[in-house]
């Protein structure tokens, strides 16, 4: 294997300056575009949410008829109306941002292209060029997402204020403005560039692993996505349809959604779901696969139970996609409905018990060391299991009719996503970091990170359980008197929050300004998978000659 | 059960303050943060800032007191709170108004004994490794991979607890589809852009609009209160029920979804144009009764407030038949009337 990266003689680059990355087929220069792409996406998302967090700081409405002000050029009683729907256009932006254009991008698009070709010991992925196009198609419809924010959707209020869920009539009859068309479009894109990406990734890694590498063989980064690929050409379809529906529904005059024509909109529901809840899967699959390889590194042992492993997260999304209306539980299902999808919610936590688990095992009798990817993966397991408990309690129809569409909603999904899945990504970028760019972070730095962020998020997320069962309703710009305690200290949390992304930044600045010199493996012993075998930076092109696996 | 809920609660808060220590104490060498301080820092800065701080420090004290008493005491504490309404700083349901929201709190309370044991168990786990397994202590890993047994045992634990909370999930589910009696009284709640329209199924039909009650209405419509009367909360016209009566309520919409939420009900359920859903109660104590519109509905989503007042039999009758004619002038006759009870009962304490 050590030849390979000594062929690093045919290692000539094509292109030179912008045009290696506007053209660019490789999946290395491709996957940094995606990382690039998710961390301003992140910090335009994040600041949204920042904002969100501010208006709810106090009871009353605070910032938003100001924003209104200073952005639309509203003013008096204009302005508090245009900063109410504003406040809806900075939520829905916020979801759509952080879903479409920081998390998959990142788990996808960055991590996945850099490393499940390398893993399996291909030297790129099987559609190059597809691969160059699906990440172009993400920046235009980001575009037309943050032009909606600008365009007029209900009368006096501007940017797509339905929700990231997209419920009509609210989205049609109740937004006629082009904001909507605008954010439906942007949303198409953003699905044909995952669906690109999909096919992209199911056919390299059935085609081509090294030899001797076979599916049992292969790495749990590798399987989490291929899984995830299967999930999203499975699932994305079945949106892009649904919101085809939504558009011919406000421009051409059908009624797939409108009663009064013979249409009903809880049809759409069960179209967003059906895709809304594999979609969530979508977003944590390839985390867990990168916590794997993490426990594993750190502890100096292998994964424990592999296939065990393997096939949870294989059964996790299968039965991910007969779970979708156990977010409908309110719309009116009859009771045997509910009583099934009751069920099969609850079957996917014994899967994910088991990968639970199974990290702790993989620690189990390891040598631990607590470098900075291990400390976001332990947070990891700890915080998602939080958020995965809080699921078995939203699973039960009895239960959910008081917690349904509250702040414990809210908090119960940021665990298993802004906590579970923005963790995972944290522990493979400091994980990853030496190896893409051949620099080590400041672990100072890094530690620093992650201990803000620690205590920030939960800050933010933890007090929103209160707020949920006491029956504060989500999607609020203003909110009782009485919710006001809580509200003070998640927004506290998101300040924190906010300057542990400052940290993050800095730290990357830092890296590269100090460029200390990483070295091929920089973990030792416990990375085994082939991506250490490859100096850092990896050459150009790798495996020209293919790694055997024995 | 019910009076444990806000203890309850707060006993969640305890084993995330414990593990800020635990991972404190174990990784502060190689981290070298000062985490459990650093919490407490940020919160004694949000206490300081904030008006109510005597509340934050109440919880505070609460919190450690649970944190060293232990989660068994907790479940043996009460408070005394009981509103209609939510309080701040609350940490659980708002005090059940019905039979079904004490089955529902109950429910809540049984998931919660088993999500606790599993945190703190994976938690413990965790912290077992964090100590034991560290590089320094156990310099050389072992090569172990597979160990059916424990694959086996930890696949079929989670099966176990999952029937235990299945059963009474559904028999909790079906017992919210199963109403126990024949509806005395019948009500239709239409969503609106920005408000809720009732209707009453009488032989006499009584329809009017509900509103969010606004600042310059107060002092018209004698809701100057805002401990009764609170900001977002208060409506023009409440939905007036009789007590211990079956009520039936069917909920649809005119243009986009809203929802029909009581938390202290038990009750929610999306109201969609074209369709009626239907949902039931049976309140069990008369007072005034807050709830909010619980779907994304547009620009005043948030202020489309749900009041409902339960009162007695009798004082409902004549209301109804007064609102008839004259709602405004039926409402503060019922408002009159059961300000003096409350009075008197305050006075009998």
């Amino acid at each position: 294997m050590a030849d390979a990266a000594a062929h690093d003689g045919h290692d000539h680059k094509p292109y030179h300056g912008w045009v290696r990355w506007v053209y660019s087929t490789n999946h290395k220069d491709i996957g940094t575009l995606y990382l690039i792409f998710a961390i301003m996406a992140g910090i335009i998302g994040g600041a949204l949410s920042v904002a969100i967090r501010m208006e709810l700081q106090e009871p009353g409405i605070q910032i938003f008829s100001g924003l209104a002000q200073m952005v639309y050029g509203m003013n008096g009683d204009a302005a508090i109306d245009g900063g109410k729907s504003m406040y809806n256009a900075f939520a829905t932006a916020h979801a759509l941002i952080m879903i479409f254009f920081m998390v998959m991008p990142a788990l996808i698009g960055g991590f996945a292209n850099w490393m499940v070709p390398i893993m399996i010991g291909a030297p790129d992925m099987a559609f190059p060029r597809m691969n160059n196009i699906s990440f172009w198609l993400l920046p235009p419809a980001f575009i037309l997402l943050l032009t909606s924010m600008f365009m007029p959707s209900a009368p006096g209020a501007y940017g797509v204020g339905g929700g990231w869920t997209l419920y009509p009539p609210l989205s049609t009859s109740g937004q006629p403005g082009p904001a909507m068309d605008l954010a439906i479009l942007s949303i198409h894109i953003a699905g044909a560039s995952s669906i690109l990406g999909a096919i992209n990734f199911i056919t390299t890694i059935f085609n081509m692993r090294a030899p001797g590498m076979t599916l049992h063989k292969m790495p749990l980064f590798a399987w989490s996505v291929l899984v995830t690929a299967f999930l999203l050409l499975l699932s994305l379809p079945v949106l892009a349809g649904g919101i085809t529906m939504l558009l011919t529904d406000r421009n051409f005059g059908t009624t797939f959604f409108a009663p009064d024509g013979g249409g009903d909109p809880i049809l759409f529901q069960h179209l967003f779901w059906f895709f809304g809840h594999p979609e969530v899967y979508i977003l944590i699959l390839p985390g867990f696969g990168i916590i794997s390889h993490v426990i594993s590194t750190f502890s100096k042992k292998p994964v424990f139970g592999y296939l065990g492993m393997a096939y949870a997260m294989v059964a996790i999304g299968a039965v991910g996609f007969i779970v979708w209306a156990h977010h409908m539980y309110t719309t009116g299902l009859s009771l045997d409905t509910q009583r099934y999808f009751v069920f099969a919610t609850m079957v996917i936590a014994v899967p994910t018990g088991v990968k639970i688990f199974s990290w702790i095992a993989t620690m189990w009798g390891g040598s631990i060391s607590f470098k900075t990817p291990m400390l976001w993966a332990l947070g990891f397991i700890f915080l998602f299991t939080i958020g995965g408990v809080t699921g078995v309690q939203l699973a039960n129809a009895g239960l959910d009719r008081s917690l349904h569409d509250t702040y414990f909603v809210i908090a119960h999904f940021h665990y298993v996503l802004s906590l579970g899945a923005v963790f995972a990504i944290f522990a493979g970028w400091y994980y990853w970091f030496p190896k893409m760019t051949g620099y080590m972070y400041s672990p100072v730095i890094a530690n620093t990170h992650f201990w803000v962020t620690f205590v920030g998020v939960n800050l933010i997320f933890f007090p929103q359980h209160f707020l949920g069962l006491a029956g504060m309703p989500r999607r609020t710009i203003d909110y009782p008197d009485a919710f006001a305690g809580w509200n003070y200290v998640s927004s506290i949390g998101s300040y924190i929050s906010a300057v542990g992304v400052a940290i993050f930044l800095y730290g990357v600045f830092e890296a590269f300004q100090k460029k200390r010199i990483a070295g091929a493996n920089p973990w030792g012993e416990g990375a085994t998978t082939l991506e250490w075998q490859l100096p850092s930076p990896p050459p150009f092109h790798q495996w020209e000659q293919l790694p055997k696996i024995k | 059960m019910s009076a444990c809920a806000q203890k309850c609660r707060t006993v969640s808060s305890a084993p995330f303050l414990r593990r800020e220590k635990e991972y404190g104490l174990n990784l502060l060498e190689t981290v070298g943060i000062p985490v459990p301080a650093l919490f407490v820092i940020l919160v004694g800065a949000a206490a300081r800032n904030w008006e109510t701080k005597r509340a934050m420090r109440n919880f505070l004290a609460n919190a450690k007191f649970l944190a060293s008493a232990g989660a068994a005491i907790a479940f043996f504490a009460s408070t005394s709170a009981h509103a209609d309404q939510p309080v701040n700083w609350e940490t659980g349901f708002q005090a059940p108004a019905t039979d079904m929201m004490r089955q529902i709190e109950w429910f809540g309370n049984y998931t919660f004994v088993y999500i606790v044991i599993i945190t703190l168990l994976v938690l413990f786990l965790l912290a077992y490794c964090i100590v034991r397994f560290r590089a320094s202590a156990n310099p050389v890993p072992s090569k172990t991979s597979h160990n059916t047994l424990i694959e086996v045992i930890w696949t079929v634990g989670p099966v176990v607890v999952l029937l235990l909370i299945a059963i009474p999930s559904f028999q909790l589910l079906t017992a919210q589809y199963t109403p126990p009696e024949e509806a005395k009284l019948t009500v239709k709640a239409t969503g609106n852009q920005w408000n809720w329209d009732y209707e009453y199924q009488t032989d006499n039909t009584l329809t009017f609009n509900s509103a969010i009650l606004q600042d310059g209405d107060r002092a018209k419509a004698g809701k100057e209160d805002r401990k009764v009367y609170p900001r977002l909360l208060a409506v023009d016209n409440e939905l007036v029920v009789p007590v211990n009566t079956m009520t039936r309520v069917l909920v649809t919409a005119t243009d986009v979804i809203h929802s029909f939420a009581m938390p202290s009900f038990g009750i929610k359920i999306d109201a969609v144009p074209g369709r009626t859903n239907e949902t039931w109660f049976k309140a069990e104590k008369e007072g005034l009764y807050y709830g909010q519109c619980s779907q994304l509905c547009g620009k005043d989503h948030a202020f489309m407030p749900i009041a409902i007042r339960v009162v007695s039999d009798a004082q409902f009758k004549t209301w109804l038949a007064a609102a008839k004619t004259d709602l405004p002038g039926a409402n503060k006759t019922l408002m009159a009337e059961v300000d003096g009870q409350n009075k008197v009962a305050a006075a009998g304490n």
